[in-house]
């Protein structure tokens, strides 16, 4: 089926649930990511019975730092 | 009522229709407060300076190391071993000697950030740590004080302005500090110095607009930016319902230090 990922058109597997997305778009640390769906943003506790359909727009949010990173 | 000279050194404000004279004077009659004098705060400190921003804050435990000076450029090399709030401080009002620059040389915890920001109109979350940023996040929120958040992890750069209470908090997208063991550590992340210049600058824009009432703030809107393939993106976002603070049942009533979402492995490292 066709989603859109960060704004970008993808294929992916039909009705795969959000944690199974985050494993076959290869996200490296989901730990660091929240996800967006259709303008919701999805609990992590619903990661895995939210399932996606055709068409819908997901959007992978990424933890960052800022200033001077770390100390 | 501006004097001949601020006239002359704010004229390029002053001709813009939408700053005008009254504009300009708003300005000086404003304050801002910047957490965090490192890669965010050096950029949106100079230009707030430059723009006769009249009052601004800046608070930064930290002292000025060599490896600041990638990015962090309120910070000259003359200046390595010095107090960051006070090698800022210097810059700043070279730039503008009419402002005045109130110096907090600290580090912000849950019992002593409310009486800093409340003192302030808009807050620049220059943080460099997640416990931080939710810290600014909960406190501008308790406090009603709009701020920018902002975050740079390589390439990468990010912002959102948020009205406490009427648009999408950071809590709203990330709910909570990542665990320790999830950030990558400073020996694998590095960030390139011009990223903090252009999201620092971002988030100046942003308080002026806030300060002076125009365009369009970007809340409920995250901008991300991607300098190698220079691009910039927006991201719609709505209140979180299941928000923990600003949602619908909210759970954090009242501020607390978060875990420290950051641990570097390397003794020293700034990066």
């Amino acid at each position: 089926m066709k989603l859109v990922i960060n704004g970008e058109e993808a294929i992916s597997k039909d009705g795969i649930n959000v944690s199974e997305l985050l494993i076959e778009q290869d996200v490296k640390m989901p730990e660091m990511v929240s996800v967006e769906l259709n303008g919701s943003i999805v609990r992590r506790e619903a990661f895995d019975a939210t399932n996606l359909k055709e068409g819908d727009k997901v959007e992978f949010l990424y933890f960052m730092g800022g200033g001077s990173v770390a100390e | 009522m501006l004097n001949e000279e601020q006239i002359e050194r704010y004229s390029r404000h002053i001709i813009l229709e939408n700053v005008g004279g009254a504009g300009q004077q708003k300005l000086l009659d404003s304050s801002v407060l910047i957490i965090g004098a490192g890669g965010l705060g050096a950029p949106a400190g100079l230009y707030l300076a430059a723009a006769g921003v009249g009052t601004i804050g800046v608070v930064d435990a930290d002292t000025v190391d060599l490896t600041n000076l990638q990015r962090q450029i309120i910070h000259h090399t003359d200046d390595v071993g010095k107090e960051k709030v006070h090698s800022a401080e210097a810059k700043m009002r070279a730039i503008n000697p009419d402002i005045t620059v109130q110096t907090h040389n600290l580090r912000i915890m849950a019992d002593n950030v409310r009486d800093i920001i409340r003192e302030y109109d808009f807050v620049i979350d220059g943080t460099d740590n997640f416990a931080a940023k939710f810290l600014v996040n909960d406190a501008c929120y308790f406090e009603k004080v709009p701020f920018s958040h902002a975050g740079i992890l390589r390439f990468d750069g990010q912002l959102i302005t948020v009205l406490p209470g009427e648009t999408t908090c950071y809590r709203c997208i990330f709910g909570a500090p990542p665990p320790a063991d999830a950030v990558p550590s400073c020996s694998q992340a590095g960030v390139l110095g011009v990223l903090a210049g252009v999201i620092g600058s971002l988030q100046a824009t942003e308080a002026i607009k806030y300060l002076l009432q125009m365009g369009e703030l970007l809340t409920n809107t995250l901008l991300t930016y991607n300098a190698l393939t220079m691009t910039f993106r927006k991201v719609h976002l709505r209140r979180n319902p299941n928000c923990l603070l600003c949602g619908q049942s909210p759970q954090i009533t009242e501020l607390r230090d978060e875990e420290q979402g950051v641990i570097c492995d390397i003794k020293d490292c700034k990066c």
